[in-house]
């Protein structure tokens, strides 16, 4: 697309096209028998005939455009940023979370908050963690810094509550155990690059 | 830190082409960290000797490679920091520290605070060009307090050099870990400072000096707070959150009189409950030193209190038909003030055991010295004096800064000291090696004034009575000792060959008796060290010293004679150059003392501030009204280095405080700090608002908190002086009031890290002689007590703390901290 039209800053000098829209009824018995001939010509069929027609292609000849929201949703691209996911490793079937609380610390609305311990394998262990989506704004730094790829944006779209608060804990995001099997990879939003292998300086190791 | 910077003392030396000002005699790093040139270093601690770990602070100066922590500046000295060859060494020390260390940044308690870190981005280290296998390091626990992840140690050897040069402790050394061996290629190729370091990096770990895996110290955590790393960390404190999220509020150590600088460092205790919580307590580590008690014992906020509208009213009532106010030294110096107020104004009187011993011993000083304070303090002990005795105190225990200040003078100003106390102390004499204790007898405490004046009194100066009095003590004596006599003996002998008799002499040697007269001392044998081997011993201690300092405890303000021993500091003070500073006996008991004016006895209905009485405002949450504790009140305190220092509230606190009480009883004024400006200027206090206070340190290390009280001196004769009467001496079973160390009131008490229980502590054997468990039967009541042994404590003197106000140990002792008593098994 040329930029022309938006660097011609000089408006008023355009060239206008002005359409053809006959005459404007200027009497009051004009006005009366514009009426009466929009009114019987049957010209409002001319408009509902395709719909008409479009309703017929849709039940009989299979063209339906329209999804039965709630029970039926279009897909959503990797990168549209919902609410998050916590996923788990799949091997081990232990949570990604390291508890760095970078996502904490680069959260722009504040909306992250962890508690963390030192539990009995002498590693630092998440025990609980919360996002506040009446603050959230979906921007993804969150899952943008995460070290581990843990916290992901998922494809959970309707956030809309009664209450302006509405908390996710721990436990809500994280992948299911019984669903490991279904987790997904992410490539959205600060997923690694398919080229980051090239970008890594190996360090030289003795062993 | 006192020390005026004059002219001559200060010298030019140029730091890459630029010319600074230097204190001449000063290491150069301390030099260009004063002028703000920055000379990386890791491994240097200001105020400790240095270690020479890292290396890393290598310049060029003169031409010729120093290190900076380690070279003393020169007049027209000129410093280059970054030749290509220290560039190069540079790159190659901290690419050798990042060799193996762990990539678990991530949750690292250092968190971003790390040196390593910071000098790995600093330096643009972003590639590696050393390796080496890995050895397996465990974590452990070296304490109820400190944990250890031999992992992230760099060994610096900053936890070891803070331990040995300030803290006196030694609690921690490095040892060898069995590293892989380093290739010899690398000492070819390598810079030679990287690689020495190095080597000396993969052979070594820390670990606490007794053998057995557990440090056995005065858990104060400094080792904690110089750690660069996250390798030691408190055990409460692991993984239990990230530094940055912690907010720091500057404030005062609550519980000694130390006043150190210290932050709370806070943060909403869970997601479940955003109350704020403090997290650890961190401090400026180069110029301030802690104790365990400011370090761990800060969660003891009064929390959850609401305005109580009911107890309130009581309270005011209260007042109203109270006689006695009695309250302790855990006051801010503008809440004694409004005490203060209510007496002037309303008649209560004041009762304060703690002080009040302190306050009259104060206002003997000054009469008898014209001094309106003592004349030093720990900073400047630990700046410029070489030689310190310690009368009067359980150092280890009273106070912390006198301890540091004591060990620090051994370590780093090559200097000796003498130290004075009835009970043993078995850590004391390893702060160095020109220390002498004296452990004498109870009620002896005169007499050790009056050595100190035969020691280093101008006897020029010295009133010719105690002149006379000093040598009836001196006694001559005859000594038999062997003497090296060499003999020439002539005898007659058979000449073999010729067989004619011959003269011959010859030179024998033998040793022989010979009696000789010496002076004895006999103050020196009263007072429980050996005459016939002091004299060689202090001969020895007093070369090349030239700045002394007293240091003066809690036992001459609890004394039948402090009067006297009063007059006799004043006396040392006039006839030696010994600069004297006394230890106000907990917290802001200095501050009390100053604007008070305290009565002997509590009579009437008392109302009990933080103590017991007939109605109790209580910072504990046991009281009839709740008031704040220390860390939920701003307002000023007095630390032993007599600065007037600036604390803030670190956490929020929802009742009514002491100011509420006093708008309902005297005059309003809005907040506590409003009566910053009023305190009395007559006691050396400035008449300036408390948010106009500073509270900072300059990277010199100048104390820059708060304001220093003027203190005025007058004229005044020398004072007379009384005898020491032997009789005084406590004979039998003594108990000495004092808590162990950390534990100085019930709010160390309630703080979950201090764990020095309310016991009696005896010496090994003693606490062995006395069971489990004992009752202690003192003139006017007993207290029954477990009994637990410390290694610390020689001798037969048993302790008793009195850090739970409920207690009310103060009567029982009475007016001195000594007390002859029967212990019994229970």
């Amino acid at each position: 697309m040329s930029l022309e039209q938006f660097k011609n800053r000089t408006v008023g000098t355009q060239v206008y096209k002005t359409l053809d829209l006959g005459e404007t009824p200027k009497s009051g018995m004009d006005r009366f028998k514009q009426v009466v001939k929009r009114t019987f010509s049957l010209e409002l069929f001319v408009g509902l005939w395709v719909t008409i027609r479009e309703m017929g292609n849709a039940l009989f000849g299979g063209n339906m455009h329209t999804v039965k929201y709630p029970f039926e949703k279009l897909p959503i691209s990797p990168r549209y940023r919902a609410i998050h996911d916590m996923l788990r490793l799949l091997e081990s079937g232990h949570y990604r979370c390291i508890g760095c609380g970078l996502c904490e610390k680069i959260c722009i609305s504040n909306c992250i908050s962890m508690d963390t311990r030192y539990d009995e394998n002498q590693r630092k262990e998440v025990s609980e963690y919360t996002i506040n989506f009446g603050r959230c704004i979906f921007c993804g730094y969150c899952a943008e810094v995460c070290p581990e790829l843990a916290i992901v944006h998922g494809g959970r779209y309707e956030n809309a509550s009664e209450q302006r608060a509405g908390f996710s804990i721990f436990e809500d995001m994280l992948t299911p155990i019984d669903k490991l099997n279904l987790q997904q990879e992410y490539d959205g939003f600060g997923a690694v690059t398919p080229n980051a292998d090239e970008n890594i300086k190996k360090t030289p190791l003795a062993y | 830190m006192s020390e005026v910077e004059t002219l001559d003392n200060m010298i030019s030396i140029t730091i890459n082409g630029t010319e600074f000002r230097a204190k001449e005699g000063e290491f150069i790093l301390n030099a260009a960290r004063a002028n703000d040139v920055f000379i990386p270093a890791i491994c240097y601690l200001t105020r400790c000797s240095p270690t020479l770990a890292c290396r890393i602070c290598l310049v060029e100066a003169d031409g010729k490679q120093v290190y900076a922590c380690n070279a003393k500046v020169k007049e027209g000295m000129s410093v280059t920091t970054d030749t290509p060859n220290i560039l190069e060494e540079r790159r190659a020390i901290m690419e050798v520290y990042d060799v193996n260390h762990p990539l678990q940044c991530g949750v690292c308690d250092q968190s971003g605070e790390c040196e390593l870190q910071n000098y790995t981005l600093e330096l643009g280290i972003d590639s590696q060009s050393y390796m080496i296998p890995d050895t397996k390091r465990e974590t452990a626990n070296w304490s109820s307090i400190l944990h250890y992840d031999a992992g992230l140690c760099i060994v610096c050897e900053r936890c070891t050099t803070v331990c040995k040069d300030m803290i006196g402790d030694s609690a921690i050394t490095t040892v060898k870990r069995g590293g892989a061996v380093l290739s010899k290629d690398y000492k070819d190729t390598m810079p030679k400072d990287a690689y020495s370091m190095w080597n000396k990096l993969q052979k070594s770990v820390i670990a606490p000096s007794s053998g057995t895996g557990e440090t056995n110290c005065s858990d104060c955590g400094e080792c904690i707070a110089v750690c660069p790393v996250g390798a030691l960390v408190s055990r409460d404190f692991v993984y239990s959150t990230n530094a940055w999220d912690l907010t720091r509020i500057p404030a005062v150590s609550a519980h000694s009189s130390d006043g150190s600088q210290i932050y709370y460092e806070v943060k909403p205790t869970s997601i479940a409950d955003r109350t704020p919580k403090i997290y650890r307590v961190t401090n400026e580590w180069s110029y301030s030193t802690l104790d365990g008690s400011a370090r761990f014992g800060y969660d003891f906020e009064n929390a959850g209190v609401s305005k109580d509208k009911e107890a309130f009213a009581k309270a005011i009532e209260a007042f109203g038909k109270a006689e006695t106010i009695r309250f302790n030294s855990m006051i801010t110096n503008e809440e004694a003030m409004m005490l203060q107020t209510l007496k002037e104004e309303k008649g209560i009187k004041l009762y304060n055991p703690e002080v009040r011993a302190f306050q009259k011993f104060l206002s003997y000083y000054n009469d008898a010295s014209g001094n309106s304070l003592y004349t030093t303090d720990t900073d400047a002990i630990m700046k410029n004096s070489d030689f310190v005795i310690s009368v009067g105190m359980a150092m280890r225990n009273d106070s912390p800064a006198m301890k540091y200040a004591f060990n620090n003078v051994q370590k780093m100003n090559k200097g000796a000291g003498l130290y004075f106390h009835p009970v043993g102390d078995t850590l004391i004499p390893t702060f160095g090696k020109s220390i002498e204790s004296f452990v004498h007898k109870a009620g002896l405490e005169e007499a050790s004034l009056y050595l100190i004046l035969d020691l280093f009194a101008d006897a020029e100066k010295l009133p010719s009575a105690v002149k006379d009095y000093i040598a009836s003590f001196k006694r001559e004596e005859k000594e038999t000792i062997k003497e090296k006599v060499i003999k020439t003996v002539t005898e007659t002998v058979v000449n073999a060959d010729s067989g004619e008799e011959e003269e011959v002499s010859k030179k024998v040697t033998t040793m022989e008796d010979k009696e000789i007269t010496v002076t004895r001392n006999g103050l020196i044998d009263i007072l429980g060290n050996d005459s016939s081997k002091f004299d060689a011993i202090f001969e020895k201690m007093m070369k090349k010293k030239a700045n002394f300092s007293l240091m003066i405890g809690e036992d001459f303000y609890y004394h039948k004679k402090a009067s006297n021993l009063a007059k006799l500091i004043a006396l040392i003070e006039a006839t030696t150059s010994i600069k004297v500073v006394m230890t106000p006996p907990k917290s802001n008991a200095l501050g009390v003392a100053l604007i008070c004016d305290l009565d002997d006895e509590a009579t009437g209905y008392t109302i009990g501030y933080n103590e017991i009485g007939d109605f109790r405002l209580s910072a504990l949450g046991d009281g009839d009204l709740d008031i704040p504790a220390f860390n939920q009140q701003e307002g000023t305190m007095i630390s032993i280095s007599k600065r007037v220092l600036p604390t803030n509230a670190g956490l929020p606190y929802g009742g009514y405080e002491l100011n509420d009480i006093m708008s309902e009883l005297v005059s309003s004024l809005d907040n506590t700090i409003d009566w910053t400006p009023l305190l009395p200027t007559a006691k050396g206090f400035k008449e300036v608002s408390f948010d106009s206070l500073p509270n900072s340190y300059t990277n010199e290390g100048v104390d820059n908190r708060g304001y220093r009280l003027s203190v005025t001196s007058v004229d005044v004769e020398l004072p007379v002086v009384d005898k020491f009467d032997e009789s005084d001496v406590l004979e039998g079973e003594i108990a000495y009031r004092c808590n162990p160390a950390r534990q100085f009131n019930d709010f160390t008490d309630k703080a979950n890290q201090i764990f020095e229980t309310f016991s009696l502590y005896a010496s090994p054997d003693k606490a062995e002689s006395l069971g489990d468990k004992v009752e202690v039967v003192f003139a006017n009541g007993t207290i029954e007590l477990d009994v637990v042994a410390d290694e610390k404590i020689k001798g037969d003197i048993v302790e008793v703390p009195d850090f739970k106000s409920a207690k009310d140990v103060y009567s029982l002792f009475g007016e001195s901290r000594y007390q002859t008593v029967t212990i019994r098994k229970v």
